[in-house]
């Protein structure tokens, strides 16, 4: 037995995307609290690399924040902060708090500091247990020379505590949760087509049924019906309850499967906003993010001048300064991220 | 421009990726090659940049017939095509600096002095600054490596340009920004352009003619 699944699931193969959004919002505390996140890398001969500079969000159960911006905006790098995965050089400022939703109020459990777990912590409670990671690039996630069912069964048996003789079963169920074909699981990584990589990989994070599962760009390199099943499906367990962040430079797929998007530039988060808004006629109010939209095909396929900023030479102001038409004097200092927007020259909220 | 007529390719003999596939760019013209992953819109693309020998068919290029792929194709025919691979880390080498590997093609044709200024004046196209042109690709992101991948496919003014998922890992402003430099490149030389991809809205953007690529059998 696998434990509990989570309830919805029952549903499985609605490929509805647009159900469920404005429910789970604001109403459970949140699964993950972060708070002033900062990532320096020290390099060699002195040179800091700033990659990710005061970020702070939260994320509730059953809710999905798309966390968009170009490659090299330190995007990935948050989410290796989150899952302990940075490199020695790596130093980390701020607080991110992972915590299991409690069942009932006086079930609470404390949960676990991220940026300070020490990597036993990390390793025993956090990672497939408390978060789950749909990685990038899923064929190489995957052990090549071990089938997908052992690949599942082992990781069943860690995470779960399975005994031995239920394993089998387990691993067809927890393959079932992700939509893997029960007759693919005796195939090896290279024989899969990429959809069914991702599905092997999202399986296995959904194995110990982790709160929080972050995928990082799960649609890159696939065609539109893959990309579209994928993000189907990754919807689905947000739905199902579990806490979604899904890291991807493909606004496409952002606007269908979020319920608010942050969007990242140089290492700084921008501009968040309900999806609604940000994709709808209400539209993005920071420039940067205004630029990314206006550069679809669909739209006016303009690029935004320039090229951001290198990462170990920020400027002092505002990052986006340098490429933006709306900068003035005001831009020399850095704003700071307040009602969704951190832009000295964004419009107000059309609500507010 | 290029014509590739009835062409079967693969890998393996027995069971060909492409079978029997026809397909004209003409001179000047942008046609988009929209089809799922996996149905060898890839191969095709290899075969029209003569990467890759069709086990049948003819390619003709510029009005002359293909008799040798790679290295066996005469540098001229082979010159005259510029690719844009999907995943610039894969086509880039490791030890260059993007100076260098903009420059590699006018090296390996023996043009180095000759075509320096035009690689200074496609990195600056493709937004390059001196800065980034010092460094090796591991030490740039995927998009800038991509424009660097760009401007080296386009220095030694191909007449026709063949982009392989140029733009799929890329965020919407690059791909806008690199599809702009092909497009001015291609107002200025007047040269075709064989678009593969997957992204429909995109390729319908960009090129002049979309056509469906044939889902592969077996």
């Amino acid at each position: 037995m696998t434990g509990p699944g989570p309830a919805g699931l029952n549903g499985e193969t609605t490929n509805d995307t647009t159900s469920g959004r404005e429910r789970h919002m604001g109403e459970a505390p949140a699964v993950l609290t972060v708070r002033g996140l900062s990532v320096r890398f020290l390099m060699p001969g002195g040179r800091e690399v700033a990659a990710v500079n005061d970020v702070s969000f939260d994320l509730a159960p059953g809710e999905c924040l798309a966390l968009v911006g170009e490659s090299g905006c330190g995007k990935s790098v948050l989410a290796s902060a989150l899952l302990g995965l940075l490199p020695a050089n790596a130093r980390t400022r701020g607080t991110a708090h992972l915590r299991r939703p409690a069942p009932t109020p006086d079930a609470a459990d404390d949960g676990v500091e991220l940026l300070a777990a020490s990597e036993e912590t990390l390793t025993r409670r956090v990672r497939g247990r408390l978060a789950g990671l749909v990685p990038q690039s899923p064929a190489a996630h995957l052990t090549p020379v071990r089938s997908v069912r052992s690949q599942l069964e082992e990781t069943v048996r860690e995470l779960t505590g399975t005994p031995r003789a239920a394993l089998r079963a387990a691993a067809e169920a927890a393959a079932a949760r992700a939509a893997f074909p029960a007759d693919h699981l005796d195939r090896y990584p290279h024989q899969l087509s990429g959809g069914l990589a991702q599905r092997a990989t999202t399986a296995l994070a959904l194995v110990a049924d982790a709160p929080l599962l972050i995928a990082d760009e799960p649609t890159t390199g696939l065609d539109r019906d893959l990309v579209d099943r994928t993000v189907g499906e990754l919807r689905r367990h947000a739905d199902a309850g579990h806490a979604l962040l899904v890291i991807t430079h493909d606004l496409a797929a952002a606007e269908r499967i979020a319920d608010r998007v942050a969007v990242m530039y140089a290492g700084r988060l921008v501009e968040v906003a309900p999806a609604q808004d940000f994709f709808g006629t209400a539209g993005p109010r920071h420039p940067y993010a205004h630029g990314l939209l206006e550069a679809l095909p669909e739209r006016s396929f303009t690029p935004i001048p320039g090229l951001p900023p290198e990462l170990d030479a920020l400027p002092a102001g505002c990052a986006f300064a340098d490429r933006c038409h709306l900068a003035t004097d005001r831009c020399a200092t850095s704003p700071t991220l307040s009602d969704g927007v951190a832009c000295h020259h964004a419009p107000e909220r059309a609500d507010a | 421009m290029l014509e590739l007529s009835r062409i079967t390719a693969g890998y393996d003999r027995r069971a060909p990726v492409i079978r029997d596939v026809s397909l004209t760019v003409a001179d000047g013209e942008a046609v988009g090659l929209l089809g799922p992953s996996g149905c060898g819109k890839s191969t095709l693309a290899r075969v029209a940049a003569l990467l890759h020998r069709p086990e049948a068919g003819t390619v003709r290029l510029a009005g002359e017939t293909v008799r040798g792929y790679r290295f066996r194709a005469p540098r001229a025919l082979r010159t005259s095509v510029g690719v844009v691979f999907q995943q610039p880390r894969l086509a880039a080498d490791p030890r260059l600096t993007l100076r260098e590997l903009i420059v590699e093609p006018a090296a390996a044709t023996g043009r180095s002095r000759e075509l320096a200024g035009r690689a200074a004046e496609l990195a600056e196209a493709t937004g390059l600054g001196a800065s980034l042109l010092r460094r090796r690709p591991h030490e740039v992101s995927d998009g800038q490596l991509q424009r660097a991948c760009v401007a080296r496919a386009l220095l030694l003014s191909p007449t026709l340009l063949v982009c392989d998922e140029m733009t799929a890992m890329l965020d919407a402003s690059t791909t806008a920004a690199l599809v702009a430099v092909v497009e001015e490149y291609r107002r200025q030389h007047d040269a075709a352009l064989l678009a593969v991809g997957h992204d429909r809205v995109l390729l319908r953007r960009w090129c002049d003619r979309v056509t469906e690529f044939p889902t592969a059998e077996g």
